[in-house]
This record gives C-alpha cells, structure tokens and sequence, in this order.
C-alpha cells in the first residue's frame, strides 16, 4: 500500500511539472482555437529556421498570437497542406514547389502593396520562373549547391563535377540523400538540363551515378557538414548554407561551383489558398522583411539571406565569402529546379534503380 | 463465457480506426487518377513485380529477418538474466532497458555516427593500439546493428514479462524428477516462453521490415529499402496508388509468414491467418 | 558463482550497448559547437536557450501529455480486449487478431496517412484529439501483443477456483487476474509510452494548428541539423527520469525491508 501511494505521490508530481512546462504553452482546446478570442496565425515552416525571438517580437508588437507547427521537407508539407484538414495561413515552400502548388490552385495571390517592405528584397529573387509575376511568394532565403572540399586532401583545383567520379577519392566522397539534388549533379556534368524530361537524358544521367556508386562513401543529408568538419571524406556535395558553417568550424574546407553550373534554389513565403487570414499573413510576411529582423534570421540559421538590407549587416568575411553570396558570373550557370509534375515518377524509378544496386 | 464481450467494443473501435483506413489503402492501390476519376486496374500490383523492386523487397526481408535472429539471440538470454534476478531489483532493471528508448529515435541514431564514424570514438580508441581505423558504417553490419539496437528491447520485455511468471514449481519438480539446468531449460523454460517469443518477433520483424531512417543514416543511403520505397510514393512522388500497392503486398507477405509461424503455436495467441 | 558473474557480465555488456549513444549525447549536449563529432570545448549555453524556447516547451508538453494519456487508455481498453480475445476460440478470434496486428505490421506512414484521411473525410479538424487518438491506435495492439502471452499463462482454474469460494466476480477479477497479468500490462504501459514519445510520423500527418510533438520538432530539424539544444533536453528528460527510478527503487527496498521483518 505505502508503494502505491507513493507511485501515486510521483505520478501526480509529474503531471504538475508537466502542466508547469504547458504554462508557457498554449492555452488551446481540441480544436485548435483559442480560448480568448485574439487573432491567431498559422505558420508552417522548416525546422529551426527562424530567428530565436523573431516570434515572440511579432506577437508582442502585432498582438497576433502565433501558432509554429514544423515540418522536415517540402514534400511533407505539400501532403498536409493538399489534404485539407490544416488551416496554415504562411507557408515557406521552396522554388519548385511553390511552382507546383500554383499550379494546382494552392496558394492565393499576395498583395504586394501590403508588403512594404517588399523593395528590401534582393531584385535577383524576384521575378524568378517559378513566380514570374511575383504574386505568390516573397524571399526568404536562398542558396547554391556545389562542391565542399578539404584543401588538405585534394590537392587539385575542385572546378568541374567530374572530379567526383575520379577514383583517386574513392571512398572519400560524399553525396546527397536527394534525388533530384544527386540527379542533377549528374546532368550537369553530362551537360544536360537539370529539368530535363528527355528519357535518354536521364538514361545516361543514371549510367553516369551507378558507375559513381562504389566511389561514394556515403549518401547522406545534413550530416554532410559534421563528417566534412571531422575529416571523414575529401569531397561532398552540399548546400552553400552548410558549406559557409562548415568553413567556419574547419578553416580546411572550401567551396565551389563548378564551371559546369549546378542548382540555385530560394526558399519564399506564401499563403495558402485556404488560409482565412490573409491580412495577418501579410502583416507576418512584411515583419519578416524588415532588416533587422531579415538579419535575425538569417544569422541564426547561417543561410544566405534575400534581404538586401539585411546582408550587410553582417561582417566583412560573411558578406564577401563567395560561399554566402556568390557573385553574380557565378550565378549565370545555376538553374532553379522546376517542377516536374508526373514526371516525378520517372526520376523516382531511376532513383530506385541507382540505389537498389 | 460471457467475457467474450469484453472485446466487442475493442471490436468496434477496430473498424472504424484500422479497418476503414484499410480499405482506404485497398481502394488505393486498386486505382489510378485519371482525368475521370478512380479506375480500378492491377496495374499498381503490375508495377511492383519488375525485378528492380522485388530486390528492393528480398533486400528489406532478409535484414529484417537477420535483425530479428539476432535481437532473439541477444534478447532471450537477457530477458532469462532479467527475470532471475532478486525481487525489488527486477523492475528497476528492466526500466532501465527501456530508458533509452525514450530518448529520441533520430538523435540516438546520430549519436550512433560519432560512435562508428572513421574518426569517430570507437576507432579513436583502436588507433591508441595502433590498429587502423575500421570502416563501421556504410554496410549491412551498421544498419543490422541499428536495427539491433532500437528493436532490442522490443524483444527482450515480452519475453522477460513472461518468464518472469512461470511457476517455479513446475521447475522445481523437473529437477525433482531428475532433468538437469540444460533439460529443464530446454523441456521446460523454454516451450513455457514461447508465447513471449512470438510477440516479441512479431514486435521486432514488422517495424524492421519498413523502417527507413536507420538505413539512411547508418547504410549511407545506399541501400533501397521499402520502408523508403514507400516513404517516397507517399510524399515525393504524390503516387499515393503505388505506395498502397506496395504496403498492401508487404501486409499479405507478413501475414503469410505469420500463418507459417503459428503452425508451431497451437493456440493462435501469436496470432496469424490460420 | 561463476555463472552469476557471466551473468551480471552479460547484463553489463548489453546495457553498455543500449546507453552508449545516450553517453554520446549527454557528453555533446554540452559541446561549445552545433556539431555533433567535434568537440569545440564546454559550455552550458544549449541549456540556457533551452530554456528561453518557447517552441521546445511546448512540444515537450504535448509529447508528456498525449504519452501519458495515450498509453493510459490504450493500456486499459487494450487489456480488456485482450482478456475478451483470449475467451474467444473460432475464426472470430483469428480475424480480431489479425485486424489487430494491421498498425503494427504496417508502416507508419500508410497508418499515419490513412487515418489522417479518416479524419479529414469526417470532417474533424486536425489538432489534440486527432493526435492522441491516433496514437491510441497504434498503442493498443502493443499492449495486447503483452497481455495475451500472460493470459495464456494463467491458470484458467484459478478464477474459477476465487469464484467457488465466495468472490464476486470484480474481487476475483482484481485480487486473483490482475496481479498475474500485471508484468504484462506494465510491459504494455511501457511499450505504448516509449512508442508515443518517440513517434514521428503518423503525429506529423494527424496533427496541425499548433500541436506539436517533440519528434516532429526534431526531425523538422534534419535539413539543417539538429541543434544541441535538444541534446541538453534530452539530457534533462534522461536525468529527470533515471531520478525517479532510483527514488522509487530505494523506496521499494526500504518496503520490503520492512516487510521481511
């Protein structure tokens, strides 16, 4: 008996340590509304990828009460969104995807107007393929995807992808968990279009990355930048935003684009058809492109930032390390992915057939 | 006995929580979109019987099945240890054995890396004895031993939970009659557990069939396995048909084998299709 | 002798085996870098952001809750079933049995994506309760997969035996089964527990405005890494948790201390 009761005495310790913890939570029923009747946003965006105090600021200067739900790739994000059942108001898709959900009628038109902000934006991101009127997205952040090397185990100049099919680095290389990003590296190297949906194209594309097979150590994903700061291979294929952070903890490592061009993606925000709330959306889109707050962002995820203003806030190294920010030659070969439709499905079985090897 | 309906309202929340998104998954992998609607073809099953994908499966069964051998191998022996222990120690001990499970499933993997990586913490500590470091990762080794290691406790619990009840007199009386420990173990324990057993099969084989992450972060990609298959037709490909298809060829594969297993276990407590 | 010390070797190896990541974890929770193999030098600074994100907190809240609730439930409704189940004998008993196995055998994401259609078609907003009732569903097989094995070991006379001697059938059923099947419900309790903390994708697609669990928060982080702040929460939980057991484990021995004299 004294047992018992004294499980009892720990469980209910728990439950109030917990209901301690859900104070700072928020105070909402089943259904996801609020208790008091303040306005109340939904924002979807990837994990870790907003400034530490960016929310609190917002809900503090605008009363809005915001609610931050996570998701891990573009593709989760589109599933939640397609079947109903959520209510998101902001959306942070990525290029091809914001494509692929005007296309299906997903996101409703932003009034530019409303983002005053809006002239902050860096003017390459605008205008882009996949929002040529930009009517549906704002900037967030953006990137490259090239070549990170260790100065100390390749001695020779990283320009062109072919140097990751030299077996002098069998072993040594790394590439990306990503079948589009894999697939395209492959097409560039072969000089193709990284959006092509030639069969034959793409046939020798997937000649191309089964020869590469046993030369690869790993296919991996954002342990990229932890095994390229360890040592534990010579060359990887990242995204310029881990490139800079793994710089900056092994002063070893460089970056590269190389000759043959590759992939320049931008992350935006967007509102989904669904949403009820577009004026607050709009307030939220125009508070994150405010300088300081762009800077905040982007500081602490340690991507590049669209914000004009904002990048040069930060210090002389960030700003001019072409890893960062690129210069514009550079830019001319990289290409944004675009949407590939149905077509997915035939990239999807060359992917299968690479891996299952 | 009337205690037959206790289940009955178990009963009800199966069909409408299990059964009806079942025959959501069926009708899907029955159909494609068409302009038109939902047609009913095989075409999905069709699919799936090229070569390309059945070595993608062939692949997933056998380290399934390998990881299960050895989660039994490892796990019966310490739930053997575990249920002989003293009283007050038993159930702080066991968990203890869960305690790690609670931890998350990704940063435990993670973790896992820095453990097995070239310069990681196990081969830092070989090169202090001079030997070269050891490629751990990247190979079946690795991802059987992350499947070992998340499923472990899986096994290990059902079995311990009934060891720990068996009547110790009925093991008292085979030593009376003669049996020594190898015999009583073998005539007794062991029959005595298997209920144990194939629960905790039935707990290990089935998540490992479909799991991806382990073989993503462990096998370095390189392996295809058809927890990925389908991960991908359910997000990135959006061909939610084939994914259905594939899901539902890999329940009827389980339940067949299942079937097999239950041969050996009159009772059905294991469970399976006859 | 020697056989007991095999034994506690044994026991060592395999603990040793379970907690080497959680060691890793720990000792990197306080690594001055976001890295997770190089180790930059000491620092308590993922502790102090931990504490100042809201976001973390509140996963965690949700995490505790819906496990503790969700285990719970699944555990009662899914040990009356079993004992209903275990009474059954035709074909009945196998089809129950086998539906039962379905979100177990299946994969997470069709169970998760399935339901989550189920919800959407009848019209429920997806938020807490769809949350923890799918989690309900994928517990309750686990805990009668762990009860059923016990009801077989049972002694079926034992309860006729309380009943022949005067007990109602509740006084039999709570003084004469329950404590047999209990390691098998706690051992369902606790699968059920540890399957719902640690649960990714069937919450991501039945949840949304604002519930969150701690592992949607973590793998939403695998594009840009996961940052040490979950290390030191992870930490914390681990720490918080061992505690306790050691506390109710002094306490029972003090018990049957006291009980034996």
């Amino acid at each position: 008996m004294k047992k018992m009761k004294f499980l009892i005495f720990l469980s209910a310790l728990l439950i109030i340590a917990t209901a301690l913890s859900g104070c700072s939570a928020s105070s909402e029923n089943a259904y996801g509304k609020n208790s008091s009747d303040k306005k109340v946003l939904n924002v979807y965006n990837w994990g870790d990828y907003i400034g530490e105090d960016v929310i609190a600021a917002f809900e503090e200067q605008y009363g809005i009460k915001v609610n931050y739900d996570t998701f891990a790739t573009n593709e989760d994000m589109y599933v939640k969104i397609k079947s109903g059942g959520s209510n998101y108001d902001v959306i942070f898709p990525s290029d091809y995807m914001i494509e692929k959900m005007i296309n299906e009628n997903m996101l409703q038109k932003i009034d530019i107007t409303n983002i005053t902000n809006y002239d902050l934006i860096d003017d390459q991101f605008k205008n882009l393929d996949y929002d040529p009127n930009n009517e549906y997205s704002v900037p967030y952040m953006w990137g490259t995807v090239g070549i990170l090397y260790n100065k100390t185990m390749v001695d020779e100049p990283v320009d062109s992808w072919d140097i990751l099919w030299d077996e002098k680095y069998a072993n040594q290389i790394l590439m990306l968990d990503s079948l589009r990003d894999s697939i395209a590296v492959a097409l560039r190297k072969q000089g193709y279009s990284i959006n092509t949906r030639d069969l034959n194209e793409l046939e020798e594309a997937k000649q191309a990355l089964i020869e590469q097979k046993p030369l690869v150590l790993a296919y991996v994903g954002d342990e990229v930048k932890d095994k390229m700061v360890g040592g534990e291979a010579a060359l990887a294929v990242v995204w310029s935003g881990e490139a800079v952070a793994a710089k900056r903890e092994n002063p070893d490592l460089e970056y590269a684009i190389p000759k043959e061009g590759s992939n320049l993606w931008v992350d935006a925000m967007a509102i989904p058809a669904s949403s009820q709330n577009k004026e607050a959306a709009e307030l939220f889109i125009n508070f994150m492109c405010e300088t300081e707050i762009a800077f905040q962002n982007a500081d602490y995820i340690g991507y590049s930032t669209a914000h004009k203003e904002a990048k040069y806030l930060f210090p002389e190294e960030i700003i001019n390390d072409k890893a960062a920010y690129p210069l514009l030659e550079e830019l001319d070969s990289c290409v944004i992915f675009k949407d590939l439709g149905d077509f997915t499905k035939e990239y999807d079985r060359i992917w299968t057939e690479i891996m299952a090897q | 006995m009337k205690r037959r309906f206790l289940a009955y309202p178990y009963f009800i929340w199966m069909i409408i929580f299990i059964v009806v998104p079942l025959i959501l998954v069926l009708f899907y992998s029955l159909t494609i979109s068409t302009e038109n609607g939902f047609v009913f073809t095989l075409d999905n099953f069709k699919t799936f019987l090229q070569p390309i994908y059945l070595k993608v499966l062939w692949r997933s069964l056998s380290l399934a099945g390998i990881s299960t051998l050895i989660c039994l191998i490892l796990g019966y022996p310490t739930a053997l240890i575990l249920a002989s222990r003293q009283m007050s120690k038993k159930s702080f001990l066991m968990f203890l054995f869960v305690l790690p499970m609670w931890m998350n499933f990704l940063l435990r993997t993670y973790a896992w890396l820095t453990l097995l990586e070239k310069n990681g913490f196990i081969n830092t500590i070989l090169s202090f004895f001079g030997i070269e470091p050891i490629q751990l990762l990247y190979n079946d080794g690795a991802v059987i031993l992350g499947m070992v290691y998340n499923f472990l406790p899986f096994m290990v619990l059902p079995i311990y939970s009934v060891l720990k009840k068996i009547n110790h007199s009925v093991i008292e009386a085979a030593e009376d009659l003669g049996a020594n420990q190898y015999i009583v173990f073998r005539k007794v324990i062991f029959p005595l557990s298997l209920p144990g057993v194939f629960s905790g099969i039935s707990m290990v084989f089935m998540p490992a069939v479909t799991t991806f992450v382990i073989s993503r972060l462990l096998g370095g990609g390189q392996y295809m396995l058809i927890g990925n298959l389908i991960e991908r037709q359910f997000t990135s490909v959006y061909d939610w048909h084939f994914g259905s298809a594939v899901s539902i060829i890999m329940m009827i594969i389980i339940l067949i084998s299942m079937g097999v297993m239950s041969k050996y276990d009159n009772q059905q407590e294991g469970g399976g299709l006859w | 002798m020697v056989r007991n010390a095999i034994n506690r070797l044994y026991l060592f190896i395999i603990f040793l085996f379970l907690y080497a990541p959680i060691i890793v974890l720990i000792i990197f929770s306080f690594n001055d870098s976001k890295s997770r193999s190089h180790w930059n030098g000491f620092t308590l600074k993922w502790y102090i952001e931990l504490f100042q994100d809201p976001i973390i907190k509140k996963a965690l809240f949700y995490t505790i809750t819906i496990a503790i609730l969700s285990s719970l439930i699944a555990t009662v409704v899914g040990t009356i079933a079993a004992i209903g189940i275990h009474n059954m004998n035709d074909w009945k008993k196998t089809v129950i049995l086998n539906i039962n196995y379905l979100p177990i055998l299946n994969p997470d994401i069709v169970t998760g994506v399935s339901l989550m259609i189920l919800f959407i078609f009848a019209r429920i907003r997806l938020g807490f309760l769809t949350m923890l009732l799918s989690h309900i569903v994928f517990n309750i097989p686990y805990v009668i997969l762990s009860v059923l094995p016990k009801l077989r070991q049972l002694n079926k006379h034992l309860y006729e035996a309380a009943l022949d001697l005067g007990a109602t059938p509740v006084y039999a059923f709570f003084k004469v089964m329950l404590p047999e099947l209990m390691p098998g419900i706690i051992t369902g309790a606790l699968l059920a527990f540890t399957l719902s903390v640690d649960d990714f994708v069937i919450s991501f697609f039945n949840t949304s405005s604002g519930v969150t669990n701690l592992s949607i928060t973590i793998f939403s982080m695998a594009r840009i890494g996961i940052n040490p702040k979950i290390n030191a929460l992870s930490t914390l939980m681990f720490l918080t948790v061992l505690i306790l057991l050691f506390i109710v484990n002094i306490r029972t021995s003090k018990d049957i201390k006291e009980e034996k004299l």
